[in-house]
């Protein structure tokens, strides 16, 4: 089923600091709490004022540095439909899945801020229905995409009721 | 067709042989998680509706990131952890122990092993041989719920490091030169294995700064060959029967080759707010410098305190600058203090914290103030990665630190000789 959302952009080199700051460390009991500080350091407009489906349209290597998995999470607490990267730190990448939030590597320089997207996960592709432009990506792994079919890890483990393929 | 060591280690654990590139589920000889996202940990273990960790003795808590905890909803969690360790009767490292990955290698990594750690700098323990790597808090539940977890076997590069190292220079210098030439993304689910001259005469202290930091050029795993140096290291830990050799095929298939002479190396610098902001000290100008910290998992053994006490020995911290040291581990801390390292270190004017992640992270103490410059001998200088968006981290050797603490401006150890 495709979402739509609006772009929020961000640069090349987000880290986990950036996402979820080591300062809001006492928050991590309380994820909603912390979600209020999401991507602070890189926006501090981001968190008070994205939208339910709206997506985070990186550059480089994003989500590197550390592997709490409050990163991810917090941007899914926020209703985020998916981020969006040129590429992304390992550890980041695989929490997100984990979890169950998409994670989509394909080239974003051409999105602009505020630009209104369509993503279909199943079809690969992505709608800028402000630029008229498609966007296509490859299809993750058979196994990353049959643990975000299930929603994330847990209940793909609890559907299945082990951890196999 | 020959393997790499994450190969082999991947496919013993396995059950069956795998290559790069596949997916496949292991068993987890460690699992472990700490008080930063233990508590996720326990929430996700009761998601999945398992009650009880498959193998307490294969399973363990830390307290090492807030040590001692500054905030009553931090202490909380970590009564909440030390409950939950009693009740299972896993391993438990109370506050003040150290820091995980310090930890992990005096008491439990050995090489072959899979260790796995809600930490991404788990990768340490591939100094001693072992395929280490960090995951979030779900797949750390996972692991210690059912004892296997899901892997993609890495592409390797085979990292080359010859040559002598000149005074002053460490494997933080070397290992720092080389996420420069990578590029904080130029190894992204890669494996790094370490080889050449340097590595093999290099002490264990040294090679843990090289796995530790492999994650900073998004390395999956940092692996050493073992070879006598860990078994020596393994045995004064008690762990003697531990010992299997674990190397690369000479046909193992490697994805890239990078070969470094480590004789032209000089003291390396990591500036803000980026890893792989890499220059030689020499050509970084006049950097004037408010604190200096001497901690984290990456620089603070034993060995590291002793580098900086030699350095500040009857000297003092230039005034202005201040000087925080944060020994990895209370068994470090305790010979620190026995052969006297701490107390010349305090005389020079260090302020010696508990065991733990301390000022490296930026939930406890240290935080900097607005526009202020830390040079640490840390793994990170992210943009408010100490607890202050407006501060600016550098990072070096211990040597250079110590040096750095004596004039108030980055300094080559060289100059305050």
């Amino acid at each position: 089923m495709p979402t739509e959302g609006k772009a929020w952009k961000f640069g090349d080199g987000i880290s986990t600091d950036h996402i979820s700051s080591g300062r809001y460390f006492h928050l991590r009991s309380k994820l909603d709490e912390l979600s209020k500080h999401t991507l602070e350091d890189a926006r501090n407009d981001f968190a008070p004022n994205v939208q339910q489906g709206d997506f985070v349209v990186a550059g480089k290597n994003f989500g590197l540095g550390s592997s709490r998995e409050h990163a991810p999470t917090v941007i899914k607490i926020l209703g985020v439909g998916a981020v969006l990267a040129k590429s992304f730190a390992r550890i980041f990448y695989r929490n997100a899945i984990t979890i169950g939030l998409p994670v989509i590597i394909c080239d974003t320089d051409a999105i602009k801020e505020g630009d209104v997207l369509e993503l279909d996960l199943i079809a690969g592709k992505i709608q800028n229905k402000t630029q008229g432009t498609l966007i296509e990506f490859p299809a993750l792994s058979e196994q990353m995409t049959a643990i975000l079919d299930e929603g994330g890890l847990i209940p793909f483990i609890k559907k299945h009721g082990d951890l196999r393929f | 067709m020959g393997k790499t060591i994450s190969e082999k280690i991947i496919s013993d654990h396995a059950g069956s042989s795998v290559a790069a590139g596949e997916t496949t589920i292991v068993r987890v000889d460690w699992a472990f998680t700490h008080d930063a996202s233990g508590p996720l940990v326990l929430k996700q273990l009761k998601e999945l509706g398992i009650e009880h960790v498959a193998d307490p003795s294969k399973t363990i808590i830390f307290i090492d990131h807030a040590v001692p905890s500054p905030q009553k909803d931090l202490t909380n969690n970590q009564s909440l952890l030390r409950k939950f360790a009693s009740q299972e009767g896993c391993h438990f490292c109370e506050a003040g122990t150290g820091i995980c990955h310090q930890v992990m290698a005096e008491r439990f990594a050995s090489p072959g092993q899979i260790i796995v750690g809600t930490d991404s700098h788990t990768v340490m323990a591939g100094a001693l041989g072992a395929f280490a790597t960090g995951m979030g808090a779900t797949d750390i539940a996972v692991s210690m719920a059912l004892r296997k977890t899901w892997l993609r076997v890495p592409e390797t590069y085979k990292i080359i490091v010859d040559g002598s190292l000149a005074e002053g220079v460490y494997s933080k210098d070397i290992i720092l030169h080389l996420i420069g030439l990578l590029g904080a993304d130029g190894a992204t689910y890669k494996s790094l294995e370490f080889h050449g001259k340097a590595i093999e005469e290099m002490p264990m202290n040294e090679r843990f700064v090289l796995s530790n930091m492999v994650v900073e050029g998004g390395a999956k795993a940092g692996l050493i060959p073992s070879d006598e140096i860990t078994r020596s290291y393994l045995s004064s830990r008690g762990r003697d029967e531990t010992f299997v050799p674990v190397t690369s095929d000479s046909d193992a298939t490697f994805e890239r080759v990078i070969e470094i002479d480590s004789s032209d190396l000089q003291p390396m610098i990591a500036l803000p707010h980026a890893v792989d902001t890499v220059k030689p000290i020499d050509d970084i100008g006049e950097v004037k410098v408010d604190a200096v910290f001497i901690g984290s998992c990456t620089n603070a053994r034993l060995e590291d305190l002793q580098i900086a006490a030699a350095i500040l020995g009857g000297k003092k911290v230039a005034q202005g600058t201040r000087l925080l040291v944060t020994p990895a581990s209370a068994e470090i801390y305790a010979k620190a203090f026995k052969n006297g390292t701490i107390n010349t270190l305090i005389e020079a004017g260090a302020m010696i914290t508990p065991s733990g992640c301390g000022m490296c992270f930026g939930a406890l103490g240290g935080v900097p103030a607005d526009g202020e410059v830390v040079l640490g001998t840390t793994n990170r200088n992210f943009q408010g990665r100490m607890g202050n968006p407006k501060a600016f981290t550098y990072l070096s050797s211990p040597a250079v630190a110590a040096a750095t603490a004596l004039t108030g401006r980055i300094t080559h150890p060289k100059e305050v000789k």
